[in-house]
C-alpha cells in the first residue's frame, strides 16, 4: 500500500470573524496534478498557504511523506525545502539575476556548492526555455519570463511537490501560454502539482483532479471529464461554465 | 575691513578637519550596526525585544544630542563612570546616529515588497537568512538617499564635540580664533572646511547610490 505523498486533514483557518477554510481534507499521490478552483475568497490560496505552513492553520494536519508537516516540533525550514511554491506575483527577489533568484535555495538552503548549483540554476533556466536570460535582473523580464524563472527557482531544490497559487493571473494575457506550457511539462514529466487556476486548458489536458471549492470547504473533486460533463452539484456546474466561459477553454 | 587669515593656520585646521572624519565615520559606523540592529528588532522582534528598541530611540531621537553629550561626559562620572573625552563624543554621537539609522532602516526594511519574505520562507531559508539574503540587500539599497542626510547631519553635528575639548574642526578654529581675536575670518574658514566635506560626502554617495543601482530598477523607482 502506497502512502500518500501528501495528506491533508481537516484544515480550518480562521481571519478575525471570518472562517477561511472549514475543514479541508485531500491526499495527492506522487505525480499527480490536481487543480483547484472556486470563487475567490474561498480559501483556495490560504488552503496552498497552509500546506508549507507559510499560513500556519488553526487546526487541522498536513503530512508530507508520513512526517508531519504542521507538527510545532517540525523542521519547517527542511520541509518547506522540499515543497516548491509558485507566487501569483512570481516573487523573485529584486537584487538578484535570474541565475542567482534560482541558485540561492541550492546554496543557502541545501549547502551546495556555488559552482555545482549554479550549473543546475542553468540547467532549470533552460527547462523554462531561459538559458539566455541567467543574467537578467527580474525588472528587465516579462511577467511571463518571471514567472518561469520562479518556476526554475522552485525546480532547482527538487520537490517533492510544486505549489501553484494562480500562477497566471497577474500576467497578460498574451504572456499566460508560455508560463502554461512549461506546468504542463512538468506535469507530463510526473512532477507533483497542486495548482489554484481557472486556466480550464490546462486542468482539463494534464489534470488527475479538479477540486471546486467554495465557502472554506471542498464542495466535489473528481477526473475533469467527469467534473466537466457530469458535475454532481449543480453548483459546480454553474461555475465550470461560467469560467469556461470567462477563461476560454483552448487545448493546449 | 580687511581678511586676516594668515596661512599658517591652515595645517592647524587640517588637523581639526581629520578629527571631525575620524570622530564621523566612527559614529556613523557605530550608527549602521546599532541601527540596522534597532531596526530589525523593532521591525521583527517579540515585543520584550521590539519595546527596549523602541524606548531607545525614542530617548535619543527626542532628547538634545548636547544634553546626551553632557550626561556622558559631566555626568557619568557623578556615577563613577569616566569616560574620556574623545570616547565620550563619539558614543553621544554614536547612539544619537543610531537611533535617527534605525529609523531609516526600518522604514527601508518594511518597504520592501511582502512577497520578498514569503519567497525566502518558501524556500526553506530560515528568518534569519531571509533577512541576511534578502531582505537587507535590499533595504539597504534603498535607504541610501534618506541615510545621505542622516550621514550629512552627523558630519556638521560633529562640531558639538568642541565643547569637552575636542580638536575637530570647530574645536581648532575656536582656540585660534580666540588666540588672534580673528572670529569672522577664521569662522568662515571653518564653514568652508565642513562645507567641502559635505560635497565631498554627497558625491560620494551618490556614486555608490548609482554603483548599487539595480539593473531595470531604479532605486527610487516605485514598488509594486
Amino acid at each position: 500500500m502506497n502512502m500518500p505523498l501528501l495528506k491533508v486533514e481537516d484544515i480550518h483557518k480562521r481571519y478575525g470573524n471570518e472562517e477561511v477554510l472549514r475543514g479541508v481534507s485531500f491526499e495527492v499521490n506522487r505525480g499527480e496534478t490536481k487543480v483547484f478552483i472556486g470563487p475567490s475568497g474561498t480559501g483556495k490560496s490560504t488552503l496552498l498557504r497552509c500546506v508549507n505552513q507559510l499560513t500556519p492553520p488553526d487546526k487541522g494536519q498536513v503530512f508530507l511523506e508520513g512526517t508531519e508537516v504542521t507538527h510545532h516540533k517540525s523542521d519547517i525550514n527542511r520541509l518547506r525545502a522540499s515543497i516548491g511554491f509558485v507566487f501569483q506575483d512570481f516573487n523573485l527577489f529584486a537584487h538578484l539575476t535570474a541565475m542567482q533568484n534560482v541558485s540561492i535555495g541550492p546554496t543557502k538552503v541545501t549547502r551546495m556548492h556555488k559552482e555545482q548549483a549554479q550549473a543546475r540554476a542553468l540547467a532549470e533556466l533552460e527547462r523554462v526555455g531561459l538559458g539566455d536570460k541567467a543574467n537578467a535582473y527580474p525588472a528587465q523580464l516579462s511577467g511571463g519570463q518571471q514567472q518561469r524563472v520562479s518556476i526554475a527557482r522552485a525546480l532547482a531544490m527538487d520537490p517533492k511537490l510544486i505549489l501553484f497559487d494562480e500562477p497566471t493571473s497577474a500576467l497578460d494575457p498574451e504572456l499566460i501560454g508560455e508560463v502554461l506550457e512549461v506546468m504542463i511539462e512538468l506535469a507530463r514529466e510526473g512532477m507533483t502539482m497542486l495548482c489554484v487556476t481557472h486556466e480550464m486548458g490546462f486542468a482539463r489536458s494534464v489534470a488527475n483532479e479538479i477540486i471546486f471549492m467554495e465557502h472554506g470547504v471542498i464542495v466535489e473533486q473528481g477526473p475533469p471529464q467527469q467534473m466537466f460533463t457530469n458535475p454532481k452539484h449543480q453548483r459546480t456546474g454553474e461555475f465550470l461554465r461560467k469560467i469556461s466561459e470567462l477563461y476560454g477553454e483552448t487545448e493546449r | 575691513m580687511s581678511f586676516l587669515f594668515k596661512w599658517e593656520w591652515l595645517p592647524k585646521m587640517a588637523s581639526g578637519l581629520v578629527v571631525t572624519v575620524e570622530v564621523t565615520a566612527t559614529c556613523i559606523a557605530i550608527g549602521i550596526v546599532l541601527g540596522v540592529l534597532l531596526a530589525l528588532g523593532r521591525v521583527y522582534g517579540r515585543r520584550p525585544i521590539s519595546l527596549p528598541c523602541s524606548l531607545f530611540i525614542q530617548f535619543f531621537r527626542g532628547t538634545p544630542l548636547l544634553v546626551q553629550l553632557f550626561i556622558i561626559y559631566y555626568g557619568l562620572p557623578n556615577w563613577g563612570i569616566r569616560l574620556p573625552a574623545f570616547v565620550s563624543g563619539i558614543l553621544a554621537l554614536g547612539l544619537n546616529t543610531a537611533a535617527y539609522q534605525a529609523e531609516y532602516f526600518r522604514g527601508a526594511i518594511q518597504s520592501v515588497k511582502k512577497g520578498q519574505m514569503l519567497a525566502a520562507r518558501s524556500l526553506g531559508m530560515s528568518l534569519t537568512q531571509s533577512i541576511r539574503f534578502v531582505i537587507l540587500p535590499q533595504a539597504l539599497r534603498l535607504v541610501i538617499p534618506a541615510w545621505s542626510n542622516e550621514l550629512i547631519l552627523m558630519l556638521k553635528s560633529s562640531s558639538i564635540i568642541y565643547l569637552v575639548t575636542i580638536y575637530d574642526i570647530m574645536g581648532v578654529s575656536q582656540k585660534i580664533a580666540a588666540r588672534h581675536f580673528n572670529y569672522f575670518d577664521v569662522y568662515v574658514v571653518a564653514a568652508l572646511f565642513y562645507l567641502a566635506l559635505v560635497l565631498i560626502v554627497s558625491l560620494l554617495l551618490r556614486l555608490l547610490e548609482h554603483r548599487v543601482q539595480i539593473p531595470g530598477l531604479g532605486v527610487h523607482a516605485d514598488r509594486r
